[in-house]
This record gives C-alpha cells, sequence and structure tokens, in this order.
C-alpha cells in the first residue's frame, strides 16, 4: 500500500514535470496564453462600461476572464490530452505501467494547473490594475476554500472527459469544442448567472465554475450578493458533494472506458 | 513448475466491419488474430515469436501486456491471470516497441527516461544511474542531454531501448525492437538484450520479431507463428535440424519470373518459396526438396522457362527455410503482401 502510494505520488510528479519544464522551455506561450485573453476581457469590460453597468460587473468580468484559463486548460490540456499521449505512443507506456490512471490525470492537472494559473493570475493581476478594479473581501478563507473546490470539480470533470478520450478519436474531439464556449455562457463567465434565471443558473451549476464564479463574486466584490445565485455556504456544499462525485465517477469512468477499450482493442489504436 | 509466460487456448479476434455479399446481415466478419495459442515460457529464457506482418505477435504481446483482453482462453504472466488481475501483473512487466515515438520533445534524453522511470516509482538517484549506465552501453552519452525533438530514427528506438530496460523489470515485452534500425544499431540492441539476459538469469524476455538472424542469434527458443496459429516451438537448432533430412536450395534467376506457381508442382518439391528483386531483375527463389535428385527437375523447370541460373547453392537450413516448409511461403512474401 505505501509502495503503491510513493509509486503513484512520483507518476503525478514525473507527468507534471513535462509540463513544468516545458512552460520554463519555451515561454514564448505567454504571450499567447497570457497576453490575448487579456484583450478579449478587456472587450467585455468596455461593453460595461459603454452601458453604465454597476461598478462591479468590471470585477466580474476580470474574475470571469482569469478563471477561463482552468477550463480552457481542463479541456484541451487535460481531458483532451489522452488523445495526444495515444497519437504518440504514450499512452500505451501509461497503460502498461504498474499506477492509477488517475496519478497520470492528475500530473497532468498538476502541470496544468501550473500553467494555467500563470494565465489566471495575469489577466486578473494586470485587469485588476488597469480597470481599477475595487475589492470588498467578506472572507478571505470562504474565497480560497471555494477557489479549491472550484478547483477539485472542475478537474474532476475533465478526469472524466478524458476517459472518454481514452477510448475514442475525433469524435471526442468535436465534443470538446462543442463544450469550450456553450459553458462560458452557461457559467456565466463574464455576467452573473443569475440573468439566465434561476432554473437555467441552478441545472448549469452541475459545472463546477457556475457555482465558483458566483461564490467567489459574492465574496469578492461590493454588490455581488445581491447578484449571487444561491448563499454562499450552499454553494461550499455543493462545490463539495460535486467534487466528491465527479472524482469517484471519474475513477469508474476510467476503469469502464478503459475495460471496453481491451475488449474492443481501440486503446491503443492510433488514427480514428 | 511456475512458468514466467503461459498461454491457454489464448484466442483473440476482431471485428473486421459487416460483410458487404449479404446486407441483410448484421454480423460483422471476425478476424482471428489469435487462435488457441498454448505457449509456455520458462524463468530466465530468451523467448522468441517470429511471423510475418499481422500474424498475431503484437497481439499477443498486447494481450500479455494487460493492454488487451483476449476473446478467450487464458493468459499468465508469472502465473498471474493477465485479464484478472491486470495491475499485478503491471509490477512485473516492461514493453518496448519497434518504430515508437513515445516521449516529449521538449525534455531531454535523459529527462524522458527520468520521467519514465518515475511511473515504476523509481528513487530518483538510482534511476538516473541507471539510465547513464545504459545510455553508456548504446553509446548515447553525449545525447543525454539533447531534447529528444532532435534525435535521428535509430537514436530515439535506443531510447525506447533504454526505457524499457530502466525499470529492471522481471518480464520484458519487445516487440520487433529493432524494426527499421541499420545494422550497427541492431547489433548494439541486440547485444543489450543478450546480455541483460545472461547476466540476470531470472529475467524473461519475450521478442517478437519479423527477421529470422535476429531470432537465430538471440533466442533460447523460438515460436513460428501465423494467422494467429502457432506452427512450431523448439530451439532454433532444434527447428533447423527438423529440416535436416530435406535437401534447401536457393536459386537466383536473372528474370522477374511469373506464373511461379507450377514450381510447386514439380516432383520432389515440397515447398517453395520466392523474392522479387525489382532494383536488379532477378528472383531468388527457395526450395525444399526431398532430397538431391530431384533438382535437374526444377533446374530444368527454370530453363523451361527462358530463364537463366545466376547462383545456385545448397544451403544449410536457416531459420526461413523452416517458416516456408511450415507455411508454403518465404517471410518476406507476407511481409511484402
Amino acid at each position: 500500500m505505501k509502495t503503491e502510494l510513493r509509486t503513484n505520488l512520483k507518476a503525478i510528479f514525473g507527468r507534471a514535470y513535462v509540463r513544468l519544464v516545458g512552460a520554463h522551455r519555451e515561454p514564448s506561450w505567454l504571450a499567447s496564453e497570457a497576453l490575448l485573453p487579456l484583450l478579449s476581457t478587456a472587450s467585455f469590460v468596455y461593453v460595461y462600461k459603454a452601458l453604465k453597468a454597476p461598478e462591479e460587473y468590471t470585477g466580474f468580468v476580470i474574475l470571469g476572464g482569469a478563471m477561463t484559463a482552468y477550463w480552457i486548460n481542463v479541456l484541451w490540456s487535460m481531458a483532451a490530452q489522452f488523445y495526444w499521449e495515444k497519437e504518440m505512443g504514450n499512452l500505451e507506456l501509461y497503460l502498461v505501467a504498474p499506477i492509477s490512471r488517475m496519478a497520470i490525470l492528475l500530473g497532468m492537472a498538476t502541470g496544468g494547473f501550473y500553467l494555467a494559473s500563470t494565465r489566471a493570475v495575469f489577466v486578473f493581476v494586470v485587469g485588476s490594475l488597469i480597470f481599477k478594479v475595487n475589492f470588498v473581501v467578506i472572507s478571505l478563507g470562504k474565497l480560497a476554500l471555494i477557489f479549491f473546490l472550484t478547483q477539485v470539480a472542475l478537474y474532476g470533470l475533465g478526469m472524466i472527459f478524458s476517459s472518454l478520450f481514452m477510448l475514442f478519436g475525433r469524435e471526442a474531439w468535436h465534443t470538446t469544442n462543442l463544450f469550450q464556449e456553450p459553458i462560458y455562457l452557461l457559467s456565466g463567465f463574464f455576467f452573473p448567472v443569475k440573468s439566465l434565471g434561476f432554473t437555467i443558473g441552478l441545472l448549469a451549476s452541475f459545472i463546477p465554475l457556475t457555482l465558483g464564479l458566483d461564490g467567489m463574486r459574492q465574496l469578492a466584490f461590493k454588490g455581488g450578493k445581491e447578484s449571487g445565485l444561491l448563499n454562499v455556504n450552499l454553494e461550499i456544499i455543493a462545490l463539495v458533494i460535486l467534487s466528491i462525485f465527479f472524482l469517484i465517477a471519474a475513477h469508474y469512468a476510467l476503469k469502464y472506458m478503459e475495460n471496453m477499450g481491451k475488449k474492443e482493442g481501440r486503446l491503443t489504436l492510433r488514427w480514428q | 513448475m511456475s512458468y514466467a509466460i503461459e498461454t491457454l487456448d489464448l484466442t483473440r479476434t476482431f471485428k473486421k466491419g459487416k460483410k458487404k455479399n449479404n446486407s441483410n446481415s448484421k454480423k460483422p466478419e471476425l478476424i482471428m488474430a489469435l487462435d488457441k495459442v498454448n505457449l509456455t515460457i520458462n524463468p530466465g529464457e530468451l523467448f522468441g515469436v517470429l511471423g510475418p506482418n499481422g500474424a498475431g505477435k503484437t497481439t499477443l504481446i498486447k494481450i500479455l501486456s494487460t493492454l488487451l483482453l483476449p476473446t478467450s482462453g487464458i493468459g499468465l504472466v508469472d502465473g498471474i491471470d493477465v485479464a484478472k488481475y491486470p495491475e499485478k501483473v503491471r509490477k512485473k512487466i516492461n514493453m518496448v516497441s519497434g518504430g515508437e515515438h513515445s516521449g516529449y520533445g521538449i525534455l531531454t534524453v535523459r529527462e524522458n527516461l527520468w520521467m519514465f522511470s518515475q511511473l515504476y516509482g523509481m528513487q530518483t538517484k538510482v534511476a538516473l544511474q541507471r539510465i547513464d549506465e545504459l545510455m553508456k552501453l548504446l553509446g548515447m552519452q553525449e545525447y543525454a542531454r539533447l531534447k529528444i525533438s532532435k534525435l535521428s530514427t535509430g537514436m530515439r528506438q535506443k531510447m525506447n531501448i533504454i526505457r524499457g530496460f530502466v525499470c529492471d523489470p522481471q518480464i520484458l515485452f519487445l516487440d520487433e525492437p529493432t524494426l527499421g534500425l541499420d545494422v550497427q544499431i541492431s547489433r548494439e540492441v541486440r547485444k543489450l538484450i543478450k546480455s541483460w539476459v545472461k547476466e540476470k538469469k531470472e529475467k524473461t524476455v519475450l521478442l517478437t520479431t519479423h527477421y529470422m538472424a535476429e531470432a537465430d542469434e538471440l533466442c533460447d527458443r523460438v515460436a513460428i507463428i501465423d494467422n494467429g496459429k502457432v506452427l512450431a516451438c523448439d530451439s532454433p537448432s532444434n527447428l533447423k535440424t527438423s529440416l535436416k533430412q530435406d535437401a534447401v536450395f536457393h536459386i537466383e534467376v536473372n528474370l522477374m519470373l511469373d506464373n511461379l506457381d507450377r514450381f510447386k508442382v514439380v516432383p520432389g518439391v515440397k515447398k517453395f518459396a520466392y523474392e522479387h528483386k525489382p532494383h536488379t531483375g532477378r528472383t531468388d527463389l527457395k526450395f525444399i526438396l526431398e532430397n538431391d535428385s530431384y533438382i535437374s527437375a526444377v533446374t530444368g523447370e527454370i530453363s523451361n522457362n527462358g530463364s537463366e541460373i545466376l547462383s545456385l547453392s545448397k544451403a544449410e537450413p536457416t531459420l526461413e527455410d523452416v517458416f516456408v516448409s511450415l507455411c508454403g511461403k518465404g517471410l518476406e512474401d507476407e511481409n511484402r503482401a
């Protein structure tokens, strides 16, 4: 048991290393991954300014713009990563190794989290400075907790997606494409999700970012509470449930898809 | 006795697609990749599986390395059922395939090898020491700090081979490890495989190849496989001895002969195979005859065709001749197809 844990921890670090080192060896990604997203976030800020929206909306947009980094990271650098690993011939080496598949994904998540955080912090800090965002933090502890739970649940959801990529080829690729933009809308990346109506907002809460963004906005900005979907404490409980649910579901989904792939012979089949 | 690897009626089929000739039938056509394969491999043995492309070699390795489930039958690695307890099997194995492009281009050779060693829980210090030793053995020290995106195919395969040995597995699966490599690099790789098994008596290697010389040079025993069936299994010398009572002739002719099937009905011909050499316009013919006296009938048939014999030699049987005698075709014929 102890040996297995150590092996899995080493595997997590080993896989994370690829991304951590990659980030430093190719710093050019900062321009495309951090600077450009700031521009699209800025355009939303100017829309609100032109409409003379309440001041806190600038903060809402900056926070949403920063959090897009995590969604993109989960979709393309984690869920879809198994597709690339399969094409590169790495997937079968991971599957033959005496480690949990989740260890590999956690390694990807850790490395990816570092990259996404660099982008998120850049958008958040630079955006806040440029547009003079006014923060009124009610509870730093709860804010940190919501952020943490959002990440756990989000990467858990990413692991479920990645189980699809273990088996499927291009079709899962299109699914990822399909998910990207609608989630920006449903999770309220650039506006309070309450604007969609309570029922739709509640349904969209199945996506961890919906509750995460809503909770953080309530805790970090004046007027955030009024535009909030649910009570923050309730959102924390919901995020805990989602985190546990997604992680357990990911464990079984990975096992199920791997088994199906082994049965059908599609696990290591390239160029599908 | 406990075997390192054992297969009991191991069978694997793949769906090919829907039958076209019967539009009402929704039953997919099946390809038999492995057909009731029974093999036993002893601990410490370097065992070869020899066969043409599509014979079922890779399918066998994929099942034994837990990447594929058998349709029926049992595969045991160190006595553990690969289908039921894959997690336990994975602690004992590693695998290297020919033509692999694994690894990450952004990392150096040494970093890539270290990264893969971490999947086996190796201590960094031990892993790096072992990586350096193996790189020295394969003459790769100067490439250690080079990004793998800059490696040639041969060097990349050397790195893959090192990856397989770094974690010092109990059982190593090598699927066509020298595929596409030049003579020198192939020789170095074979030397490493040989010395590893020799030095570590308890280690077992299952190697698939369609290079007869490789199987002959490396393997303690060889299973000849074609169309998913094991046709023979013995030491290379015993397999070749089985042909001793026959006469094996290699003939080179100056034309690209057609209608080659007629040689199969020449009296005394037990088996026949050929290889066209388009770049020279010549054809190599291999005959297994009942005895020497029938060679005149064969040369007569060649002359009747207007072809000139450039060389004729009676050969000591090779593993390819064994393959020809078992399958009625050469390995090269099949690979070309």
